[in-house]
């Protein structure tokens, strides 16, 4: 990597109350690189997520995402509210239990961010929404309520509403773990197409398989260290440490994407 | 057996017209500011100030727990005493039912806003909207909706506990009604009228209120 990278994350620390949930964490993301972060619940992965847009503010180290540096700890002051929301604007992030805003419908929930925080003309902004929900697919759910919509298509809003602040960098914290089995591939399928367009992301993920597929780099954590990191592939198929290799035992190994493909 | 004559009544109607007029006008007045009040409580308690959240919490629980007859007496009686403070009647009622209903207001504002899923708050954030955007454009438009039969209620409640302000000599239908009995010798009739002429205009409300909630369920 001799370009400097897209996301830079040096020594993060946070602590709920006692209990340290990320110690030390160092991470690159390159321009147009796919992370995947995996590792079990309590690990940590979803907390360092939430610390590259902070969502959750971390107590130490630092967070750089393109141009924008914040350091965290003894002596460094905590952004205002107006700074964190103009870095927010510029990293996208689609959420477990996609968080649609139930009062609006699907066109106005894509819509509410370039107006709100863009300050983008209607019009504009409705031309853009419609070609952002196009891109998911759901061009004809414009004008329908949330509440009406499957698991995979609230997520494929989700991601639309996320894509129309055309942000920098997507974040997905573990986006298909609230779908039927059955809508989980077209939400894949979307975040597949995003990789192969250029978009930087970091993918908080159960889906091993699907990391293995897009992800270019993949990162194991436990107990709020990295334990593992490495090429997705090298590191599912060929895991060099015991902690890893155990996480991954749960998992259908072989990483074909229609796992009923898989040989064991 | 007693013999009923409401017929009685019809000389005294500029006197009820006269009072229900300023009962309606004084409920409006006392739901507006209680409103206002409501709003900054609910604000207060939910601030990440501390010394904000304490005043809140002090002003609800001051109000709340105290009983409006004695808020009444004591604004009116005892504020030019203690403070030096002189208020008409009016004023001093004013002011007592529009704090004591915004303690009310304050925790149902309060309890609608942090009804509210976490999410929709990280989503507005998440999208680059400040703290303030995302109350306006996402959480209150939400939590409004399910604080409209609360407030709808204790609004209700207010416009009886308005008949309270007749202790302070505010002439109010209560007022009106018991110099018409004192005049007629007919009180019997005359509070029957009242509590007719209240629940005449209160049972349209409370069916308007039954609808919205049902509206609510669907929407849900």
């Amino acid at each position: 990597m001799s370009e400097t990278p897209k996301i830079e994350i040096r020594g993060l620390r946070k602590s709920f109350g006692s209990n340290a949930v990320l110690k030390n964490i160092n991470l690159d993301v390159a321009k147009g690189g796919v992370v995947a972060l995996i590792g079990p619940s309590g690990s940590g992965k979803s907390t360092l997520l939430r610390c590259i847009n902070l969502l959750v503010v971390p107590d130490g180290g630092s967070v750089r995402v393109g141009d924008t540096r914040f350091a965290f700890g003894d002596g460094s002051k905590l952004p205002d509210v107006k700074t964190l929301a103009a870095f927010r604007a510029t990293t996208g992030m689609v959420f477990q239990h996609f968080n649609l805003f139930p009062h609006m419908t699907t066109l106005q929930n894509v819509m509410e961010g370039p107006i709100t925080v863009r300050r983008m003309a209607k019009t504009d902004a409705e031309t853009l929404a419609r070609a952002q929900l196009a891109k998911v697919g759901l061009a004809e759910k414009a004008d329908q309520y949330p509440a009406t919509l499957s698991g995979g298509q609230k997520q494929r809003v989700a991601i639309a509403r996320a894509l129309a602040m055309e942000p920098d960098v997507m974040l997905f914290d573990e986006a298909t773990s609230a779908l039927d089995p059955e809508l989980v591939g077209e939400v894949l399928n979307v975040i597949q197409q995003l990789a192969s367009e250029g978009m930087t992301m970091v993918i908080v993920t159960h889906e091993i398989a699907f990391a293995r597929e897009v992800a270019d780099r993949l990162i194991f954590m436990r107990d709020g260290i990295v334990v593992e990191e490495g090429p997705a592939r090298q590191v599912i198929d060929n895991p060099q440490e015991a902690a890893t290799r155990t996480f991954l035992s749960h998992f259908h190994r072989s990483g074909a994407l229609p796992p009923a493909n898989a040989v064991p | 057996m007693y013999q009923w004559d409401f017929g009685i009544l019809w000389s005294y109607r500029w006197l009820f017209l006269n009072g229900l007029g300023v009962t309606v006008g004084f409920t409006i007045v006392i739901v507006v500011c209680g409103l206002l009040f409501g709003l900054l409580g609910a604000f207060g308690s939910l601030s990440r100030f501390r010394t904000l959240r304490l005043g809140a919490l002090a002003f609800i629980e001051v109000f709340r727990c105290t009983p409006i007859l004695v808020q009444l007496i004591w604004f009116y009686y005892a504020l030019p005493i203690l403070a030096g403070v002189e208020m008409t009647p009016i004023t001093a009622s004013a002011l007592a039912l529009s704090l004591y209903g915004g303690s009310f207001y304050s925790e149902i504002i309060r309890g609608g806003i942090v009804s509210i899923d976490r999410g929709q708050s990280e989503a507005g954030a998440a999208l680059g909207m400040t703290p303030s955007q995302t109350m306006r454009r996402i959480v209150l438009p939400q939590a409004i909706k399910r604080m409209i039969p609360a407030l709808m209620n204790q609004s209700i409640i207010q416009f009886k506990n308005t008949s309270l302000v007749s202790v302070l000599a505010v002439p109010d239908l209560v007022y009106q009604s018991q110099v018409a009995a004192h005049d007629s010798y007919r009180p019997l009739e005359t509070y029957t009228a009242v509590a007719v002429a209240y629940a005449a205009i209160l049972i349209p409300l409370t069916i308007i209120v039954r609808r919205g909630e049902k509206q609510l369920a669907v929407s849900e």
